[in-house]
């Protein structure tokens, strides 16, 4: 009995210790897991594999650090697809961080053999338009006309003298938008306004916080949605490129596992003392 | 005078906007177009406003030497030392560009600080499931059992747990179904409940019986 | 073990923050207190180069080019100094004496926000959704897909029944509610499970980065 009291009075510390360990250490194994690719993100996968060489794709980087363990894997395997199929990538962000990000997994991706041998040309095969405030307002405005929108690129540049921007004046010129999001502005808004207002096709990698709420957009609003690091890791799959979520995902098992392990003897304990409390 | 105009200013623009959405021509396309523009700046500057009172607090807590002001201080020095470099040392518009200094600091600095205030959070969440989330009645054990289907389910884990069972009740595919199904049921129901509720708010702040945003006297 | 200045600075700032898990301490306060500077400036530094230079500046430069050069007032690139001078209006609230001119710009912004807000969370939060619940409820030769059609529509139905507060939760319609809040348990519990999903990720990175990137521990 005091064993259970003591169990539910434990120092949280302890907890903390647990989840470290069970966090870290299958970092070290080099275990290769089977992950089933979900319909979600098939849809999306295939929703891009299907544009032809030289169609136009909107990226949106609506996320910061804190979301990129995330979301990072997912714009880089987004990425690979886009340049390994001869997509034009037009990058913009409702956060301020999202083009920084979006940078960083640029620079990660031409990295790649196959990428950096098409010899990728800033302005004419992608380009990086930065960040513009007014959340949702944006989305509204980019409807009408890009170019007053984003009246330059992230350097300074005016966006109408970049070889790939002339042929883009709104949502119409666009063939494909994808959104990476970890919250507000984010996947919500690019539905109420890019796809509902303005008719555009989305698909979405959201943050595991945020991807249950996108499911009643699903199919109708939303081609599909990539749902946290698995999401990412089901991507890298399918695009076989297992990369950095592939790798997570035996800690990300084994923590989850862990948790489920605390809530069950938290709930022992407590039906047990609880019991005790009701005979005496 | 000064509460009613901001409220006119509201109602015209609100109005003109609902408008737009349904004669999307001239002159309405033009004023959505302008008032759209208009609010990306000012939103701007709205988060310079916020970033201005924090160092006058800031700098007030130094000037008067108040509990923690040591703080306050390294919070000042922290500001300048991005934005020094970001405005003087990092090419001017390209100063997010990677190999400037104000790229090193964001890559460096912002980006572990950031990320380690939101991992934190993994060990409370754990903390506060051992400690608070109980099974007390059916609801609950609802709860906890979708959570459990949904925390193997997503996860190769659970793959491995029940490989043996027929593909229609193995953990993935359990998880799946609750996603798509009843998850999706109660998220379209609390979805379509907010969306209603933001209809009348907003309803009520064009018209200008909502007037607490516009705060005192 | 990295040997980049940079890894180590991010390490220490990465220790210092974790030390909180321990308790709360000056190395903590010290990390945090350079968090939010930091943050601060970053949005300060971002919001003047990729909002105001492009949109204010370079915009009124082009209305003054015109008018210098042609001799004719360009009404649409002049439009954004009136925007200019809205955001200036709006810092003056932190003068106490003229705060008050900070809600014309407030009242532009929260106009947009109403107006924008009620015709798009209408459409696609409301009309869109219920659109989609509009199924059929019987699909022939498909089991598995009837019973999903039957649970979607059940399920959002009786859910919104629980939200409607001005009527009595009893009888038939207090048994929808229960079912409702069923549905809502489920949705909660789906979504907690999501969050550790989420949470532990974020971890997951941050134990990568320290025992990987800064250790050298894995390769």
């Amino acid at each position: 009995m005091k064993f259970f009291d003591r169990l539910l009075a434990i120092d949280r510390r302890i907890i903390f210790l647990f989840v470290i360990i069970a966090v870290t250490l299958p970092l070290f194994s080099k275990a290769t897991l089977h992950i089933e690719v979900s319909p979600m993100v098939k849809a999306v996968y295939d929703a891009v594999d299907n544009l032809p060489p030289g169609s136009k794709v909107l990226v949106s980087f609506d996320y910061d650090p804190a979301s990129a363990p995330e979301l990072q894997p997912m714009a880089l395997s987004f990425f690979r697809h886009c340049f390994s199929k001869d997509l034009k990538v037009v990058i913009i962000g409702l956060w301020p961080q999202g083009p920084v990000q979006a940078n960083i997994a640029l620079e990660d991706v031409f990295r790649d053999p196959e990428i950096k041998a098409k010899n990728l040309k800033y302005g004419v095969d992608y380009v990086n338009l930065g960040y513009m405030a007014g959340n949702e307002v944006v989305i509204q405005s980019m409807g009408s006309n890009i170019h007053t929108t984003f009246p330059a690129d992230y350097t300074g540049n005016r966006t109408s003298e970049l070889p790939l921007m002339k042929g883009i004046k709104n949502f119409d010129n666009i063939d494909f938008i994808y959104n990476l999001s970890a919250g507000y502005p984010g996947t919500m808004e690019w539905v109420q306004f890019a796809v509902d207002r303005f008719q555009a096709k989305l698909g979405a990698g959201n943050t595991a916080v945020q991807a249950p709420g996108m499911y009643p957009y699903i199919p109708e609003q939303l081609v599909g949605v990539l749902g946290g690091m698995k999401g990412g890791a089901e991507y890298e799959i399918i695009a076989k490129r297992p990369a950095r979520a592939v790798s997570y995902m035996l800690s990300q098992g084994v923590s989850h596992a862990v948790i489920i392990f605390f809530i069950i003897i938290g709930n022992l304990a407590f039906f047990v003392t609880r019991g005790k409390k009701k005979t005496s | 005078m000064r509460r009613e105009v901001p409220l006119i200013i509201t109602g015209i623009v609100g109005i003109t906007l609902i408008i737009s959405y349904f004669i999307p021509h001239t002159p309405f396309n033009l004023l959505q177009d302008l008032f759209t523009d208009w609010y990306q700046i000012v939103a701007a500057f709205a988060i310079i406003l916020g970033i201005l009172n924090l160092l006058r607090i800031s700098l007030d807590k130094v000037y008067k030497k108040k509990k923690g002001w040591f703080f306050g201080l390294v919070v000042v020095l922290s500001f300048f030392f991005i934005v020094i470099p970001g405005f003087f040392f990092s090419g001017g518009r390209g100063f997010q560009n990677p190999g400037t200094p104000f790229f090193w600091i964001y890559f460096y600095i912002y980006i572990p600080l950031m990320s380690t205030m939101f991992a934190l959070l993994a060990f409370f969440v754990a903390s506060a499931s051992y400690r608070a989330f109980r099974a007390r009645n059916k609801e609950a054990t609802m709860l906890l059992l979708a959570a459990f289907f949904v925390m193997l389910g997503r996860v190769p884990i659970g793959y491995y747990l029940s490989s043996w069972l027929p593909e229609s009740y193995q953990l993935a595919t359990v998880a799946d179904w609750i996603m798509n199904f009843p998850q999706t049921a109660g998220q379209r129901a609390i979805m379509i409940g907010i969306a209603l509720g933001i209809v009348s708010s907003s309803l009520r702040v064009i018209l200008g019986l909502e007037r607490a945003y516009i705060g005192g006297e | 073990m990295s040997t980049s200045i940079g890894v180590w600075i991010a390490a220490f700032l990465t220790l210092g923050i974790m030390s909180f898990l321990y308790k709360d301490n000056p190395i903590y306060k010290f990390c945090e207190a350079v968090f939010v500077g930091v943050s601060a400036g970053y949005w300060f530094v971002v919001e003047f180069f990729n909002v105001f230079l492009p949109k204010v500046y370079d915009n009124v430069g082009i209305a003054v080019n015109v008018l210098l050069v042609q001799g004719r007032v360009d009404w649409f690139h002049w439009s954004y100094l009136l925007g200019g001078i809205l955001g200036v209006l709006m810092l003056l609230r932190l003068v106490p004496k003229i705060g008050w001119i900070s809600r014309w710009p407030l009242a532009v912004v929260v106009g947009t926000t109403a107006g924008l807000w009620l015709i798009n969370y209408l459409v696609s939060n409301a009309m869109r959704q219920i659109q989609s619940t509009i199924i059929p409820l019987y699909v022939a030769g498909d089991l598995n897909a009837t019973i999903g059609s039957i649970i979607l529509v059940v399920g959002t139905f009786c859910g919104l029944i629980y939200f409607f507060f001005s009527k009595e939760h009893k009888g038939a319609f207090g048994g929808a509610a229960k079912i409702g809040i069923w549905f809502i348990m489920i949705t909660f519990g789906a979504s907690f499970g999501y969050t550790v999903m989420s949470r532990m990720s974020l971890l997951i990175a941050r134990m990568d980065f320290l025992v990987g990137t800064w250790l050298g521990l894995i390769r």
